[in-house]
């Protein structure tokens, strides 16, 4: 299949292990269904629950964290604008969230070899979107809901209800990564 | 006593309120209405971009740009730092209250207002301060009896990605280049390309920042208007960095700078610093002179 003809995939949340594995690396997808928001110190924050053995204010299990935090919602509107913020933040949590159930990430740029190795062990994948179009991405928000750590203000937990949220695969749960596949193909060496 | 001339402007006072006022109206308006300058560059990129998805990402780069604008959302939900840039008049005079705190209210108001993030916090706590104050404040003290004000919110990822470097005389300008360049291949899909780059070299370790983000100020294809030798680093790191391949959204391509924008000022006869400065596709900043 040419990248032309590409058809992105539905994708429904929350990811069971048969869609994880049968998701590949360059895959456009459309994503539906429930995802949480979390960012630095929220993970921080899930991270040392975790390694403290507290319990989480989320289900981890199966779910799907969008590296995000919208701007404030004007009046008559869903959400402000929402979009991903860069990934290599949460590098160092992320495999600890990800040997507690956590499935799907939604975030941009590139991960640690040890995020990789972390989708691989335990069947997970990274998912790419485009950063800046957040007028245009916040359109995909049907639902909002507050679920902890609402001191962080924009930065707290929320759980929003996606429809036809556009992502790439940009990692799979058997190692490959788009990026360094993009940069191999569309380098020039002058 | 000399009798010089040359002083004609004559001392104007400037309010605080239409100081805040500016501000505010800047900072909203820099968040959700994308220069020309910047869509044209998006548009006229679009033929050179030979990746089906990069293109993608190009148009919907535009597309969320017009929404924004039609909507009044922010373009990004990363609505920055607050930075200003003054140009103050020798002869203003401010009165009506503290230029800093009035800079801070016409942030804070903006950002209340505008339905903007509030995105700035404590370093250590990294407890937010609520009102995205303080703004991060530049002053030129200039000729005459006018006030320019440049609102620039900067976002977070990437100005993550900009970096300073102290190199040796020794280096040249073949070492500028090579700073620059690993610089925007090691920031790949982090900053959200595609880019503008603003590179200062030269001054102190601080006044090479300063240029660099400046030079970001520039508007999108326009060369450097002193200094050939700038004009030619310029196009030739434009054509290294889009010979990178990040692309769009860095899933590979051959749009991966929108601009190369290059300032200079004499440095030490030990030194030359060089500052990268890397902005993301929504390069956002207004002005007005009052």
């Amino acid at each position: 299949m040419t990248e032309e003809t590409k058809i992105p995939r539905h994708i429904q949340t929350p990811l069971t292990k048969e869609v994880v594995g049968s998701l590949r690396t360059g895959d456009m997808v459309l994503l539906n269904g429930e995802v949480y928001t979390a960012r630095d110190v929220a993970h921080r924050r899930l991270y040392e629950a975790l390694m403290k053995g507290e319990a989480l204010p989320i289900d981890l299990s199966k779910s799907v964290i969008f590296y995000a935090a919208p701007t404030p919602t004007p009046p008559g509107k869903v959400i402000g604008s929402i979009g991903p913020t860069t990934s290599y933040r949460m590098d160092s949590f992320t495999p600890k969230l990800i040997e507690n159930g956590l499935k799907g990430m939604i975030g941009k740029g590139s991960r640690s070899p040890e995020v990789i190795a972390a989708l691989q062990k335990y069947g997970a994948v990274y998912f790419g979107a485009i950063g800046g179009i957040a007028a245009l991405s916040a359109q995909c928000v049907q639902k909002v809901e507050l679920i902890a750590y609402e001191d962080l203000g924009p930065e707290a937990i929320r759980k929003l209800t996606i429809v036809d949220f556009p992502a790439v695969v940009v990692n799979d749960a058997l190692g490959n990564d788009l990026y360094a596949q993009a940069k191999k193909k569309w380098r020039v060496n002058r | 006593m000399d009798k010089k001339k040359k002083q004609t402007s004559t001392v104007r006072q400037i309010d605080c309120k239409l100081i805040t006022s500016t501000v505010k109206k800047l900072f909203i308006e820099a968040n959700t209405v994308l220069g020309a300058d910047v869509v044209e560059a998006l548009r006229n990129s679009l033929p050179k971009e030979e990746s089906a998805t990069g293109k993608e990402v190009l148009v919907k780069i535009m597309e969320n740009a017009d929404i924004a604008c039609r909507s009044k959302m922010p373009m990004c939900q990363d609505t920055g730092l607050a930075v200003v840039f003054l140009e103050i008049g020798q002869d203003v005079h401010i009165v009506g209250g503290n230029l800093r705190e009035a800079i801070n209210e016409g942030v804070r108001q903006a950002y209340a207002e505008g339905y903007l993030r509030k995105s700035v916090c404590d370093p250590l706590t990294r407890k937010n301060t609520l009102d995205n104050t303080p703004a991060i404040i530049h002053v030129d003290i200039v000729e005459g009896n006018r006030l320019k004000i440049i609102a620039m919110p900067k976002g977070g990822g990437s100005e993550n990605m900009s970096a300073a470097k102290m190199l040796t005389p020794a280096a040249g300008s073949e070492g500028i280049k090579k700073f620059v360049l690993e610089t925007v291949e090691q920031a790949g899909a982090n900053p959200c390309p595609p880019i503008m780059v603003g590179i200062g070299i030269g001054g102190s370790l601080e006044e090479a920042c300063i240029l660099a983000k400046k030079a970001l100020l520039r508007p999108v294809g326009e060369a450097n208007s002193k200094d050939e030798r700038l004009v030619q680093m310029e196009k030739e790191l434009y054509t290294g960095i889009n010979d990178l391949g990040i692309g769009p959204g860095g899933l590979g391509g051959r749009v991966t700078a929108l601009s190369v924008n290059v300032e200079m000022m004499p440095c030490h006869i030990a030194s030359l610093p060089v500052a990268v400065n890397i902005q993301c596709h929504v390069a956002r900043h207004k002005e007005e002179t009052i």
